[in-house]
């Protein structure tokens, strides 16, 4: 017993690297956007579509690091079309984003679908683990780079936001519209592109569900990863850090089910394949309140709700 | 609360009133009502022609989708009667929308409270179908899957109302909770061993089986989903509760300075929005799969929200708006096999009406056509 709790705990480990990299990735896009005042629902479908594009690509060049990039630009396009759309009057962004939604699945999967058989090359993975003896912890630490990207990219933006000009007119523009544009910004060009930069990063994230972990490309692929790591911000409070550890913890929730799966525990499977959302679920209950704001939220996003 | 950026034809019609003769009267408010006709038309006019664009960059027909959506929804007495089928499923879910989205509420879950109301109405028949007649079996699984329904989206309200939670996202959320739940007893203590291919709940027998409209092949669902279409329209327009539960859609603040039940309202139109999409998977597992499976997730909820938007939240609106979808989405069989596309054109089709749509709220107001002469007060 005490031997498979250290095979289940190997691989939560494992899990929660290879699982929370989509994550980390939909969430800083979904913190950048967010921060410029603006919520883009629509990231679930940029999840999907970006995994198609990456596959494809990785499988017709391939060059699985084209795959990554074109995924990118696949979810920059997505995320410049919902920043145009709601950069005109009258047109609410959490109706878009559900749009953008529909449309980025449907279109993932019209032109995913020779894909769905083919073997496309991977993503190489760094073999942390090869110090060990043990063949689950040396598993376990195979980390794609994209894992280091995305921390990088973290750290990037804690510190941008922070210390640069571009963090500050994002800040600006979503704590304050008004501000923004005494002070000469246009608020629709910044919400603009935070949510193209946002898009390209949920982009990438896609490329890691379809060319590392689970590796290949179905039309089942992300279910809802997309969405989690929208509410996943809110938890993060808006902090590009606090997000990286949010889908460290997400990454081990998701992996709970295949852990037990691999000690023979395969009862309620599909009761741990929920853990997640409704992991989700609480944490958004628990960090939410009626009558107060969130603690950190973009002034403009509080306004908007 | 979230505030959608589109606002009631009542209201915007009745917004000044003019002391002008009622022959005038009518046209102005006809000219300010068709704006609410001619743009989602536009709409979808526009979302056309990119899609037959679409169609022409991979070398295909236009004209040959639109004749084969034509035959394969509307073309023949079998094709309407499959459209109809179709539709049942997508007014109900669209009603699912459309309750909740007069009182502010964006949830777009109900794919999952279709999938829990189906479930519940197999699980409920498992011991009633050797000892109870058809009539009172069925009666007892309808209201097994309305009360599921209504639990599941009430949650979504409920955390709205009392935590803050964004609906929207809480309400997907219990989706997958919600499939996650019917494969973990459809895949385990509730198989029915007997069919080893596909996981399903224990089959209806026969006479428990939801009948047809008499002289169509057609099942009931279509006309219970009329019927609460135009139950639910009485009820947003023309009662006390109607008008209580507008004004929290149009001004939730007004509504708790008047004193409304604004919790209960909230409770209650998310109840009604579940029970809506409960009753759309009862009909599902009674009228067509006959146990409970995986074929309850079959995209209906995500329909329904593009049909509930296009309808501008209108009841009975959403009842041609259904029939629409159901057409294209009978059509998607034959679509596929005569033009070799694959089965996601019709979500590819549906993704781009539903941005176009969403693109065109920005087009009212804009019009002179759409505005009446000016009023003097």
């Amino acid at each position: 017993m005490n031997e498979n709790l250290v095979i289940v705990l190997i691989a939560m480990l494992g899990g929660a690297i290879r699982v929370s990299t989509p994550f980390m990735f939909v969430a800083l896009g979904e913190c950048l956007t967010e921060k410029s005042g603006r919520i883009n629902l629509g990231l679930e479908g940029t999840l999907v579509l970006g995994a198609m594009v990456a596959y494809a690509i990785s499988y017709q060049t391939g060059l699985p690091w084209a795959g990554v990039l074109a995924a990118g630009c696949a979810g920059a396009m997505l995320g410049a079309m919902h920043g145009a759309i709601c950069g005109l009057p009258k047109v609410n962004d959490v109706a878009v984003g559900i749009a953008m939604m529909m449309f980025g699945t449907g279109v993932a999967f019209f032109f995913g679908k020779p894909y769905i058989q083919p073997s496309a090359p991977r993503l190489p993975s760094i073999p942390f683990g090869a110090f060990a003896d043990n063949p689950n912890l040396r598993s376990a630490l195979d980390v794609n780079p994209l894992f280091f990207v995305g921390i990088a990219v973290a750290l990037m933006m804690a510190w941008a936001f922070a210390n640069t000009r571009v963090g500050l007119i994002v800040r600006t523009v979503g704590d304050s519209a008004a501000a923004a544009k005494a002070m000469g910004f246009s608020v629709d060009f910044v919400r603009f592109a935070s949510t193209t930069v946002g898009g390209f990063l949920a982009g990438i994230g896609g490329a890691f569900l379809s060319l590392s972990y689970p590796g290949s490309w179905n039309q089942g692929l992300s279910s809802g990863q997309g969405l989690m790591a929208v509410a996943l911000v809110i938890f993060a409070r808006w902090s590009p850090v606090r997000c990286v550890l949010a889908a460290l913890l997400f990454g081990a929730a998701g992996a709970i089910g295949p852990s037990l799966q691999s000690i023979g525990v395969t009862q309620g499977y599909y009761f741990y394949n929920a853990a997640p959302y409704i992991l989700t679920l609480a944490i958004m209950i628990a960090t939410s309140s009626a009558t107060r704001q969130a603690k950190d939220m973009p002034g403009e996003f509080a306004a908007a709700k | 609360m979230l505030k959608t950026a589109t606002g009631q034809p009542e209201t915007a019609a009745g917004l000044s009133v003019s002391r002008a003769d009622g022959f005038a009267e009518v046209v102005r408010r006809f000219r300010t009502g068709s704006e609410y006709v001619v743009i989602p038309i536009l709409a979808i006019t526009v979302a056309s022609a990119l899609f037959a664009l679409f169609l022409l960059a991979l070398g295909r027909s236009p004209v040959d989708f639109v004749q084969l959506v034509w035959k394969g929804g509307f073309g023949n007495a079998f094709s309407i009667q499959n459209t109809l089928q179709r539709s049942s499923p997508l007014i109900l879910s669209a009603l699912c929308v459309a309750i909740p989205a007069r009182i502010g509420l964006i949830i777009i879950g109900g794919e999952g409270a279709l999938v829990v109301g189906g479930f519940a109405a197999a699980v409920v028949s498992l011991p009633l179908v050797d000892h109870a007649p058809p009539l009172i079996g069925l009666a007892l699984m309808f209201i097994a899957a309305a009360v599921a329904g209504a639990l599941w989206i009430a949650i979504a309200g409920w955390l709205r109302y009392a935590r803050g939670v964004n609906e929207t996202i809480s309400s997907l959320l219990l989706t997958y909770i919600g499939v996650a739940i019917m494969n973990f007893f459809v895949e385990g203590v509730l198989r029915d061993m007997t069919n080893p291919n596909k996981p399903s709940t224990r089959p209806l027998p026969h006479e428990y089986m939801i009948g047809k409209i008499p002289g169509t092949d057609v099942h009931w669902g279509l006309a219970v989903g009329i019927l609460l279409a135009v139950a639910l329209q009485i009820l947003m327009s023309r009662t006390t509760f109607g008008f209580a539960a507008r004004i929290v859609g149009g001004n939730y603040r007004a509504a708790l300075a008047q004193g409304l039940p604004v919790g209960r309202i909230i409770l209650v139109c998310s109840m009604i929005a579940g029970a809506c999409a409960g009753i759309a998977g009862f009909f599902e597992v009674a009228a067509i799969q006959g146990s409970a499976n995986a074929s309850l997730v079959a995209g209906y909820g995500f329909t329904g929200i593009l049909v509930a938007f296009l309808a501008r939240f209108n009841p009975i609106v959403i009842v041609p708006v259904a029939v629409m979808f159901g057409g294209i989405d009978a059509a998607g069989g034959i679509i596929q096999r005569r033009m070799a596309l694959p089965d996601a054109t019709v979500l590819v089709l549906r993704g781009l009406i539903f941005v176009v749509l969403l693109i065109s709220e920005t087009l009212y107001g804009r019009f002179a056509i759409f505005k009446g002469p000016e009023t003097r007060t």
